[in-house]
């Protein structure tokens, strides 16, 4: 009979998880705060963003603690200065990549981004920009999906395809040029696909999905997934 | 009795609202406080026309975005000892980098600035500084020795990074700040 219950050691706590559980999920559970950005409740994983990242006791690699599973005996450190400064990088560099002018974005003060900047202490960055500009799609009667703010953390596409179940978001290239598409990368306003249901808009971390006409404050639902599924399973 | 030199502050004002020096201004009755300790030896609210020499304390309001102040800042590099980049425009370049963004940016700004959106004699402005070809933040052009964030930044958080530097300490602005 397989195991049922693993022991590991989070930050020299010694903690109780189920073989399924992520490091990030354990952690969450036992009150241990770790940093993330494209992770939420209720959707699938995704190990975009690595701000997650913890070192493993035995492993030179830093392990995304959002999709890596425990296993007996772990040992997890959670907090260390190297850690901190891989996290601080990653900002830098997801405010490096698009246009993150936060005085004129709508997401100015209920944005994850910034909220992460300021908490990691990024004061500046040294890192040189990409001045590319993206066109806005403001086709749909009710969202805006502004690219030059995404952080291509994929929330959006997750919850159309788990949540509302009907896919209409999806990814379209690679690297930085990776762009949100709607249906086979059609304006907004054409999608047969999407439902208005606004899922996408009230988890994007930043500016990048949003509602027209409406403070992003009363828009955002970060815990929404998470309540969907929780009934769901009932 | 002992006379202790006053510190030599200077403040800049380079592409920015002004919206930093007036949060400056805002440090109110502090100000007199501070008085007794700096001699404010250049500043837009001081009638000095040549940046002096041997200044400690230089605060920059605004990003770099015309020639005139790429030379400016060059030399007040040279002849600061601490330079501080205050308020975002001068961090990270905020609004005034925008036109980064666009393939022929000086044109683009020019035409729309100035023919486009005039109704009466448009015509494109003579005998003032040539804008650059991109606008830059303070640490694209020089070094930047402390940074305070904030569009603008509070009073208290501008007062509290100069007496903690008046006092001979390095300040911690960290949980102090929001980014952007
Ligand atoms: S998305 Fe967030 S970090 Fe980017 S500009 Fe808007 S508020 Fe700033
Ligand atoms: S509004 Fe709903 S259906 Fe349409 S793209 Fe967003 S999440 Fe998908
Ligand atoms: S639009 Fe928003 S939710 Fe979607 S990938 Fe970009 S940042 Fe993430
Ligand atoms: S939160 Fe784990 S990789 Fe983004």
């Amino acid at each position: 009979m397989s195991e049922r219950i693993v022991k590991l050691i989070i930050d020299g706590k010694e903690i109780f998880a189920k073989p399924t559980d992520t490091i990030l999920k354990a952690a969450i559970d036992n009150g241990i705060q770790i940093p993330t950005l494209c992770y939420l409740e209720g959707l699938t994983p995704h190990g975009g963003c690595r701000l997650c990242v913890v070192e493993v006791k035995g492993n030179p690699k830093l392990m995304t603690s959002c999709t890596t599973p425990v296993s007996n005996n772990m040992e997890i450190i959670t907090n260390s200065p190297k850690l901190i400064k891989y996290r601080k990088q990653i900002i830098e560099l997801l405010l490096a990549e698009r246009i993150h002018t936060c005085s004129v974005c709508i997401a100015n003060g209920s944005c994850e981004l910034q909220e992460l900047a300021s908490k990691f202490g990024v004061d500046h960055t040294n890192v040189s920009r990409n001045w590319e500009r993206f066109e806005l799609d403001m086709s749909h009667e009710r969202f805006v999906l502004d690219h030059n703010r995404c952080i291509l953390c994929t929330r959006c596409i997750r919850v159309c395809d788990e949540i509302e179940g009907v896919h209409t978001l999806d990814i379209k290239r690679r690297g930085k040029d990776s762009m949100i598409i709607v249906d086979l990368d059609e304006p907004w306003s054409a999608s047969y696909s999407c439902t208005s249901c606004g899922k996408c808009s009230a988890v994007c971390p930043v500016g990048a999905i949003y509602v027209k006409g409406k403070p992003l404050s009363e828009t955002k639902r970060k815990e929404l997934p998470k309540f969907i599924t929780e009934r769901r399973r009932r | 009795m002992i006379v202790l030199a006053k510190v030599k502050v200077a403040t800049v004002w380079l592409s920015g609202c002004s919206g930093c020096h007036m949060s400056f201004l805002d440090q109110d009755e502090k100000l007199i406080e501070l008085s007794k300790r700096i001699e404010l030896v250049y500043s837009p609210i001081a009638d000095v026309k040549e940046f002096p020499e041997n200044v400690d304390i230089t605060f920059i309001e605004g990003a770099v975005a015309n020639e005139e102040q790429f030379h400016l800042l060059k030399l007040i590099r040279e002849r600061t000892k601490l330079l501080i980049a205050l308020g975002d425009c001068a961090v990270t370049g905020n609004v005034v980098t925008l036109r980064n963004c666009f393939q022929d940016s000086v044109k683009e700004v020019l035409e729309k600035a100035y023919i486009e959106t005039v109704t009466y004699n448009p015509q494109y402005p003579v005998q003032v500084p040539k804008l650059l070809e991109k606008a830059y933040s303070i640490n694209e052009v020089v070094k930047v020795d402390f940074y305070i964030p904030g569009c603008p930044p509070s009073a208290d958080l501008i007062n509290y990074v100069i007496t903690e530097f008046l006092e001979g300490r390095v300040p911690s602005i960290e949980e102090k700040f929001k980014y952007g």
